[in-house]
């Protein structure tokens, strides 16, 4: 019985999420048009293989578009006075992480599978027979992972959106400069190198350089595994966290 | 063992509320339901509040309160702004988890099974927290699903609420585009589209025009004639009045007195008045009698407050053939419920 409310309650959440919040400005600009610029930006002038960083763009576009709506959803919630309101409904505060992470989820599996597509479409680009099926479940883990981190931003927050964009933008922005994206994690320094195993993107980038043909340096099943872990841990801390704070600027 | 030390304060708490008029005249109010034993806890109200308490940091914003309420009752929280009443409301309604006490609603344990009792409530905010992106269906719809209605419940229902509301016209605008009135309308559909058996009000006409005022009244009229328990939230104490067979005054967090307004209302003989109103002036120092507490001059009248109205006319009478006066009006009036909360509020001052 009560496993169907939640189930329920996560859904209708998701589908809400998806409704309202999915055709908003800021979506499109943080999770979108800003990693798309920022991509450009490092190849514009240069001459790189873009068929070698293929798969760090799309990482990169995977962890942008799932975790861009999560940290807004809560802000803009209680600025409007309807968390509250939810907090009274039949559904439990993990049930509203669920829901906002699955909603992120399905946003990011959505348009990193275009940029996927465009990708096969316009690039040589090469998948290994034998790890091919690693690729799906790597682009599911790598979508619930980042819609969790972003749900994990927007917990502690109050009414104020722009102040969790400021905290969003400050944690997301410098792992997309540790994870193997711009610079392959085997030519950073060693502190770097270190530094950059503490960050989720490092393991979807590498799992999809491996499915991808590309150069990769652990374990496709560590990649999924660690991915999950971090996704497990983003929940929790997430559901904790609200748990707390659900009633700061409320 | 700290909730059964709690209770058993409660108990003495809101067995009596004494005013402090003067001390051989003190009022005593007793409500028996209020008796927080387990017996309550264990007996077949709506709803039961036992030895809640609430503290922000250290502000104690509520403080061992305990009530409960019949099936099918109307039951107000009154209380000046500031009071706690919207921190009870948020704990019946899980929102906010109180330090200690618990809470029972269709007999179902708040703290045991959240989410089952919370399908069975609706929860009527202040202001009309509906969804701005949405149309007046869509929220209608979006309720629905939270609550479990198949759709062609919710649609049906959907359907004729908007028609109750009066927003069939609108259903398929933007909410932002609605007053405010418009909004808590909606708000007050998506509250009871699952015909809730206990509904929770938190101010729902604060700040609304006349036309949506009356129709939120009917229709909460309406469901508790059905047999909706409703706890309604308000500092309009006419509002208290007209609609709730009990109210429960609250002041800093306690609970002042709970009892029917009428009662209330008679338990305050001090606060009887006779109005009369002569030819000409008179000094209102000319009515000192035992029996009259104050006289004030009001206008063209005089208001000589009394515990025994019988006395005071004879007064009146004594004085009016001394001074061969003529009566142009003479009435008596009862205490107001606002009469009561000022008095009940001032003395736990």
């Amino acid at each position: 019985m009560k496993f169907s409310i939640i189930f329920r309650g996560a859904m209708v959440t998701a589908r809400k999420d998806i409704k309202i919040y999915y055709k908003k400005a800021p979506v499109f600009i943080f999770g979108l048009i800003l990693p798309t610029f920022l991509f450009f930006a490092f190849f514009i002038g240069r001459q790189l293989d873009i068929a070698r960083f293929f798969p760090g763009f799309l990482a990169m576009t995977i962890f942008f578009t799932a975790s861009s709506v999560g940290p807004l959803i809560i802000p803009w919630e209680k600025q409007s006075g309807t968390f509250e309101r939810l907090l009274t409904l039949p559904v439990s505060i993990p049930t509203l992480v669920l829901g906002d992470a699955l909603a992120g989820t399905l946003f990011g599996i959505l348009i990193s599978f275009i940029v996927l597509l465009a990708g096969v479409a316009f690039l040589p680009l090469s998948f290994p027979i034998g790890v091919l099926f690693a690729l799906p479940i790597l682009f599911l883990l790598g979508n619930i992972c980042f819609a969790a981190l972003g749900v994990l931003l927007s917990a502690p927050a109050g009414r104020v959106p722009s102040n969790v964009m400021m905290l969003s933008t400050l944690i997301r922005f410098p792992l997309i400069f540790i994870s193997g994206i711009f610079i392959p994690i085997v030519d950073l320094p060693q502190m770097a190198q270190t530094v950059s195993f503490f960050s989720p993107l490092t393991y979807l980038t590498d799992g999809l350089n491996a499915t991808m043909g590309q150069q990769s340096i652990l374990l496709l099943v560590v990649d999924g595994a660690v991915l999950i872990g971090f996704a497990v841990v983003f929940l929790l801390a997430a559901s904790l966290i609200l748990k707390r704070m659900a009633l700061k600027g409320l | 063992m700290k909730r059964k030390s709690r209770k058993c304060k409660a108990k003495s708490n809101l067995k009596t509320v004494k005013l402090g008029l003067d001390p051989e005249n003190a009022i005593e109010i007793t409500d028996s339901d209020n008796e927080c034993t387990e017996e309550l806890w264990t007996m077949s109200y709506a709803i039961v509040a036992e030895g809640l308490t609430k503290k922000f940091g250290k502000f104690l914003a509520v403080d061992n309160i305990s009530f409960s309420v019949q099936e099918g009752e109307f039951f107000g929280l009154l209380g000046p702004n500031g009071a706690g009443k919207t921190t009870i409301i948020r704990m019946l309604t899980g929102v906010l988890k109180p330090e200690v006490g618990r809470i029972k609603i269709d007999g179902v344990d708040l703290d045991k099974e959240p989410l089952i009792l919370k399908e069975r409530m609706g929860v009527i905010p202040e202001v009309g927290t509906v969804y701005l992106d949405l149309t007046a269906r869509e929220n209608l719809d979006l309720f629905g699903r939270y609550y479990g209605l198949p759709k062609k419940l919710r649609d049906e229902r959907g359907e004729r609420l908007l028609r109750e509301l009066g927003l069939y016209d609108r259903a398929d605008s933007l909410v932002k585009n609605f007053s405010k009135g418009m909004r808590q309308r909606i708000s007050i559909g998506c509250a009871i589209l699952h015909e809730p058996k206990v509904l929770l009000l938190d101010e729902p006409t604060e700040g609304l025009d006349v036309q949506s005022r009356r129709m939120i009244v009917e229709k909460v009229k309406g469901l508790n004639a059905k047999g909706s328990t409703i706890i309604l939230t308000t500092h309009n104490i006419e509002e208290a009045s007209r609609l709730c067979q009990r109210v429960c005054i609250i002041d800093k967090g306690r609970i002042v007195a709970i009892d029917s307004p009428e009662h209330l209302r008679s338990t305050l003989e001090k606060l009887q008045s006779v109005e009369v109103s002569f030819n000409r002036r008179v000094d209102p120092s000319l009515f000192s009698a035992q029996c009259i507490s104050r006289v004030e001059e009001q206008g063209d009248k005089l208001k000589i407050f009394t515990s025994n109205p019988d006395e005071a006319i004879e007064k009146i009478m004594a004085v009016k053939k001394e001074l061969v006066l003529n009566i142009v009006s003479l009435s008596t009036v009862g205490p107001t419920l606002e009469d009561v909360f000022v008095k009940l509020t001032e003395a736990h001052t």
